[in-house]
């Protein structure tokens, strides 16, 4: 409809233009307001709120209460405070979940443009992929962490170094799928009319990538990119979980599942938290996503 | 008066009844939960608790172990002693006289002839026999009659009471098992899964993993017992359903090994439906101090070895304080509830072996500082840990992944960082950690850590072999391959002394009063090993079920054969 009024508007944008498809997907905008609602608790939470430390004994006293005024989520059997943990687990979390997928997005849209573009790196580049996909990733990753973990902690210290490994080992592992689905566009884009244009009047390739086919590519890699968040934080809690992820008194969200889940029947709530809180960064980020796929595509954008 | 009295003779009547009136078979059916169920009943060839356990209803030995550790007999006639003329004076011979009479549960006589067979069968070289170690230092068995059992050791025994005692090495029938000498033993199927016993129960169906179905046994030796029928031995499931299912639902009358937390206890407890027996062992769950540098900056094969003294856990103040600063109740109320108890002792018993050190037991942050600060440790430069000659103590402190583990890690580290300790934590899979995997950093043998925690325990009541594993020779390392059991690379020659002398000692008195001094040398005046809880056994019994008591020497179905139904 603001096609009629051409004469009056000035001319959208593209950032506007794709803000303004964005805002038009419901799912997408209350994704958005959870995870920055997610990201402000655990980063801007601890300076604004947080008990006082206890010793042992005295933490010991109040082990295992309910929600309270003190304690809004209650405490846990040791009698920390689970919503200080909570926010502390909730920065690792969030950080390694899109670390990890920056990582592995990257990497999958450079092997998949590489192989779709480039006949002659196709073949193997897409063995590599599948060699990577037939690999076991468990003890992949137990191999990695096992071998490196002391060297990289030395460096970087023991908490610094689990997480540049960690983040490491899932982006490594995980870019495969993205690598496929970015070739499978590329072969595609790449035969398309305009492309030819470029090139007939001397576009060299990698103007060619960046100009005309990464774009178009934008809205599979946002969709695999915003699956990768999720997986990438339930993988997290299992290296935890194994004890090979962080130092077991750093809490992640995983973690804290982890070690709810024996008090499951007592205290639900325990694994309720940290329950709700993956779900609700996975469904946001996998609404985001979806929004983003529809704003950044010029066929739905304007529809 | 005279009424209260009537009415208390009439209520101790009956509560009583059941147990003076029984009968064999009276009693109906008894269902026992093993949530790891068993796979086999023959316990020479698996070692695993639920096998031996649940084999020890239908297989016996001579003697057992009751629930305070003392030898009491079962098949034999009596107890062989120096005193009684059983076993000579030189402690290489011990002579086992049969009850007269015994019969199989097929009705065949109960001879002589049983346990040398049964001797012969688990000392096959080609047999992998999992009990091997009861037999250990045998070199002769003779029956000179039907009723009579000589061993002969190869040198002095001062603890002859391994072969045929406890539910590790019962004796098998050997008319039933001859044709399963050798390479032959784990092919006899039905030999091992429904073997011929003395014991109460006879097996009439086995489902491997699953369900064992036992009845009375029609020729055991006591005609009234046992009291129940026919007994239903299931598995499946962990601890906590476990335990559920007889505090709870109550579906089964006895559930074994139901390790839950102290929540879970109280909160199972107040259904009503049963009790959770706890029984003492010798686990003690403790934190080993590492003699030797584990830096990571030594060249591979440098690392924890006695090469390189550690830097500040080689001073004894250090150790000490580290130790004082820990309140052991509190680690029990977090961790083990009624399961557990808070210890100092490597060794916590059984009683004639436990030394009455208590020292540890009371928490002393204020003296575990003062301590530090007289012998040169203060934190010079204020960043909250202290520092000599320019080292800090800063500990790597690891142990396996558990959730009761990392509790205490947590607590601990509270305590050590209050005390001016920087404490890194690391938990490592328990199937690595316990691995013995010569080509991992990550066992504890290799112990590449200042400090590490985990639970041990010794098999049966003497704590000879246990106190031996801290001599020098038994040091791991590259050029054993990282086996050895001295883990905290404890050497002193003193110590070595006297586990010598303990070794040649009969007299139970004096053993145990070098086995006490062993304790300590470990633990309250050196400091190498800290105790934290003596860990007890947990399980479940129905309120209708009597009879029942745990015992932590021998298995823990040692006096099935006086369950009883309460009415």
């Amino acid at each position: 409809m603001t096609d009629s009024d051409i004469g009056v508007a000035p001319p959208e944008t593209l950032r506007a233009a794709v803000w303004g498809q964005f805002r038009k997907h419901r799912g997408a905008v209350f994704g958005l307001v959870v995870l920055v609602l997610l990201i402000v608790f655990s980063v801007l939470g601890p300076f604004v709120w947080g008990p006082e430390k206890l010793s042992v004994a005295e933490a010991l006293k109040s082990k295992n209460l309910g929600s309270s005024f003190v304690h809004p989520m209650g405490t846990d059997q040791l009698g920390r405070d689970t919503m200080q943990r909570m926010m502390a687990a909730g920065k690792v979390s969030l950080a390694v979940g899109f670390v990890a997928m920056i990582i592995a997005i990257f990497l999958g849209t450079l092997v998949g443009v590489l192989a779709g573009y480039f006949r002659r790196l196709d073949g193997p580049l897409m063995r590599l992929t599948d060699m990577f996909l037939a690999l076991p990733l468990i003890p992949l990753l137990l191999v990695m962490v096992m071998l490196f973990r002391d060297k990289i902690a030395r460096n970087l210290g023991p908490e610094m170094g689990a997480f540049v490994l960690i983040v490491f080992a899932i982006g490594v592992t995980s870019w495969m799928h993205a690598a496929r689905i970015v070739r499978g566009e590329v072969l595609a884009l790449k035969e398309r009319e305009y492309v030819l244009a470029s090139r007939s009047i001397g576009a060299t390739s990698r103007r060619v990538i960046l100009r005309h086919i990464l774009p178009n590519v934008v809205s599979p890699v946002m969709v695999a990119a915003t699956l990768g968040v999720a997986e990438a934080i339930i993988t997290e809690s299992v290296l935890s979980f194994l004890g090979l992820g962080f130092p077991p008194d750093f809490p992640t969200w995983g973690r804290l599942l982890y070690e709810g889940l024996e008090y499951m029947q007592l205290y639900p709530e325990r694994v309720i938290f940290p329950g709700l809180a993956i779900s609700l960064t996975v469904l946001s980020v996998n609404y985001i996503g979806d929004g983003l796929r529809d704003a950044l595509d010029p066929r739905i954008r304007g529809r | 008066m005279k009424l209260t009295t009537a009415l208390l003779g009439a209520a101790a009547a009956l509560a009583f009844a059941p147990a003076a009136f029984a009968e064999r078979g009276a009693d109906g059916n008894v269902n026992v939960l093993y949530w790891q169920a068993p796979s086999i009943l023959n316990p020479y060839l698996s070692s695993g608790t639920k096998d031996v356990e649940t084999a020890s209803l239908i297989l016996e030995g001579l003697a057992g172990f009751d629930d305070k550790g003392v030898v009491f007999a079962r098949l034999a006639e009596s107890v062989p002693t120096v005193e009684n003329g059983g076993i000579t004076a030189d402690l290489t011979q011990i002579t086992w006289k049969l009850k007269p009479g015994l019969l199989w549960s097929d009705g065949t006589p109960v001879t002589s002839a049983d346990a040398k067979f049964t001797y012969e069968y688990c000392t096959h070289p080609e047999g992998g026999c999992a009990q091997a170690a009861r037999y250990e230092g045998i070199a002769a068995v003779e029956t000179p009659d039907d009723l009579t059992i000589v061993i002969n050791f190869a040198a002095p025994k001062p603890n002859p009471y391994t072969a045929f005692v406890g539910g590790t090495s019962p004796i098998l029938q050997a008319a039933q098992f001859a044709n399963c000498l050798g390479a032959a033993a784990s092919t006899c199927t039905d030999q091992n899964f429904m073997p011929i016993g003395t014991g109460p129960f006879v097996v009439t169906e086995f489902k491997v993993n699953d369900t064992v179905s036992l009845a009375a046994n029609p020729n055991y030796r006591d005609p009234a017992k046992p009291a129940f029928a026919t007994m239903t031995i299931k598995g499946g499931g962990d601890a906590g359903a476990a335990a559920r299912a007889v505090m709870e639902t109550g579906e089964f009358d006895y559930a074994w090994n139901t390790q839950i937390n102290p929540e879970q206890q109280a909160q199972m407890t107040a259904a009503g439906k049963g009790v959770l027996l706890n029984g003492f062992g010798t686990l003690v769950e403790r934190i080993e101090m590492n003699m030797t540098n584990p830096s990571p900056d030594l060249p591979e094969g440098e690392r924890s070895t006695t090469k390189n003294p550690h830097p500040f856990l080689s001073d004894i103040n250090v150790r000490k304080a580290l130790s004082m600063a820990i309140d052991r109740q509190i680690l029990v109320d977090i961790g083990y509830g009624s399961a557990g108890r808070p210890t100092c002792n490597l060794v916590p018993a059984p009683e004639m072996f436990a030394s009455d050190n208590t020292g540890c037991l009371t928490q002393d942050m204020e003296g575990a500082k003062a301590l530090l600060e007289s012998s040169g440790w203060v934190d010079a430069d204020g960043d909250g840990v202290r520092e000599k000659d320019g080292m800090k103590l800063k500990i790597l402190y690891q142990t396996s992944t558990n959730p009761v583990r990392q509790d205490f890690q947590a607590v601990i580290k509270d305590w050590w960082t209050e005390l001016g300790v920087e404490v890194e934590l690391k938990n490592i899979d328990a199937s690595v950690f316990f691995g013995g995997d010569a080509g991992n950093p990550d066992t504890f043998q290799k112990f590449y850590a200042d400090v590490e925690m985990y639970a041990n325990n010794f098999d049966g009541t003497d704590p000879e072999p246990y106190l031996a594993q801290y001599k020098c020779d038994k040091i791991p390392g590259p050029d054993n391959q990282w086996q050895g059991e001295n883990i905290n690379r404890f050497c002193d020659p003193a110590y070595d002394a006297l586990v010598d002398e303990l070794s040649k000692t009969a007299d139970l008195a004096k053993r145990g009063e070098i086995a006490k001094k062993l304790n300590d040398m470990l633990t309250k005046d050196s400091f190498v090993v800290v105790a934290l809880v003596d860990r007890g056994r947990l399980s479940a019994a129905s309120n209708t079920l009597g009879g029942v008591v745990l015992n932590t020497w021998d298995t823990e179905l040692w006096n099935a054969e006086n369950w009883f139904r309460m009415k």
